[in-house]
């Protein structure tokens, strides 16, 4: 049986077949609930990004487990890994191809601030080309980590007023 | 191809090659040659020593103020007698440093020399493509030269578009007083504590004490 989802939506059944809501609770829980990821796997990171895929932690429990490769049909670039100066405009290319809404979680110590690399090669921190709407701490994040990420992720989106957003 | 090894290769290559002399060396057998002897002496270790496998290509660099400044570095073994020896060459310029190519001798040379151009600022004369291989194109130093500092210094973003959108640059990167050890002869429980910056007396904002 389904439970009545009271934050999305008001069904008292004496309407008959209507649902009362509002616009923005709507839009974001499609948004919240469909986030397909663009994996930008560039280090060690990635390999965690695939544990969470996979069966024993299973991100498709959140609705984020379609992994696009392509960034056009991708909402949420996911960073796992150390991002040098060479491959930074790549990243930013890939990013601004991604289509509107979309969002950044930076995973893991490298491409939050650079981490073990402070050397002339690598970009500090991602945050520098792309705007970060979570970071993750951890070299490299348990699989956990990243899941708390995508659902402070998702509590972030749900709470962004949509509509005013869309019909602006 | 010849596969009789001669008892000391080094002795062998004098009599081939008047001018090289023997290297101080640890491990394997190590020579020096001529810069403009180098490719002879490598294809003639190739051909009648039967060193006929390139380990590595590589250069030194012995500090600004020493003269000559880089030296060239061949590794090469044998496959079949399963012995290797270094080879080194000075270059002769210490401010534009250049080294024959042998990608005619191995192919695999190819990459090597790349990379010892990208990092160290050798060039190899006659590599079919001496592009660098691992910093981008446009990249205006040689970061593993002696005067090139850790951190980097500041330039322009490979992709100018990308440069002008984000108002990123290639920066130094902080040091904060490196290097970072885990402990401190075991005063710091690691239970509790970061690997910490040997000299924390500095930092972005605060410049390191002379």
């Amino acid at each position: 049986m389904v439970s009545p989802n009271t934050n999305i939506a008001f069904d008292n059944k004496i309407e008959g077949d209507v649902v009362v809501s509002r616009l923005d609770a709507v839009v974001n829980w499609v948004r919240t609930n469909s986030m397909w990821p663009m994996p930008m796997g560039l280090a060690c990171c990635a390999i965690e990004l695939m544990g969470s895929a996979a069966a024993r932690f299973d991100i498709a429990r959140f609705g984020a487990e379609v992994m696009r490769f392509s960034p056009r049909q991708a909402d949420c670039m996911i960073v796992a890994g150390t991002v040098t100066y060479k491959m930074a405009p790549h990243l930013r290319r890939i990013y601004d191809q991604m289509a509107e809404p979309k969002w950044v979680i930076a995973m893991g110590a490298c491409a939050s601030s650079g981490g073990m690399y402070r050397s002339y090669a690598t970009l500090q921190g991602v945050d520098r080309i792309v705007p970060v709407d979570v970071f993750v701490s951890g070299c490299p994040p348990r699989p956990e980590a990243l899941l708390d990420a995508l659902i402070k992720l998702q509590d972030k989106v749900k709470r962004t007023p949509s509509a005013a957003n869309l019909i602006a | 191809m010849s596969e009789t090894l001669a008892d000391d290769p080094i002795v062998a290559l004098q009599t081939k090659f008047p001018a090289a002399t023997s290297r101080d060396s640890r491990d394997h057998p190590a020579v020096n040659v001529p810069i403009a002897e180098a490719h002879a002496a490598l294809q003639w270790l190739r051909d009648e020593q039967g060193y006929d496998f390139l380990v590595d290509v590589t250069a030194v660099d012995w500090s600004e103020t020493t003269s000559p400044r880089f030296t060239t570095v061949w590794h090469l073994y044998s496959t079949s007698n399963h012995v290797y020896i270094r080879v080194a060459a000075d270059c002769a310029d210490d401010a534009e440093p250049s080294a024959p190519s042998i990608t005619s001798l191995w192919p695999s040379a190819n990459w090597h020399e790349r990379e010892t151009w990208d990092l160290m600022g050798v060039k190899f004369e006659n590599h079919p493509d001496l592009r660098r291989i691992l910093m981008w194109d446009e990249y205006p130093h040689h970061p593993l030269r002696k005067e090139f500092p850790l951190a980097g210094i500041e330039t322009e973003l490979p992709d100018i578009e990308v440069a002008e959108e984000t108002n990123a640059k290639v920066i130094s990167a902080p040091m904060m007083g490196g290097p970072f050890v885990a402990s401190n002869k075991g005063e710091m429980n690691m239970t509790d504590a970061e690997p910490r910056a040997k000299d924390e007396s500095w930092n972005e904002k605060k410049p390191k004490p002379e």
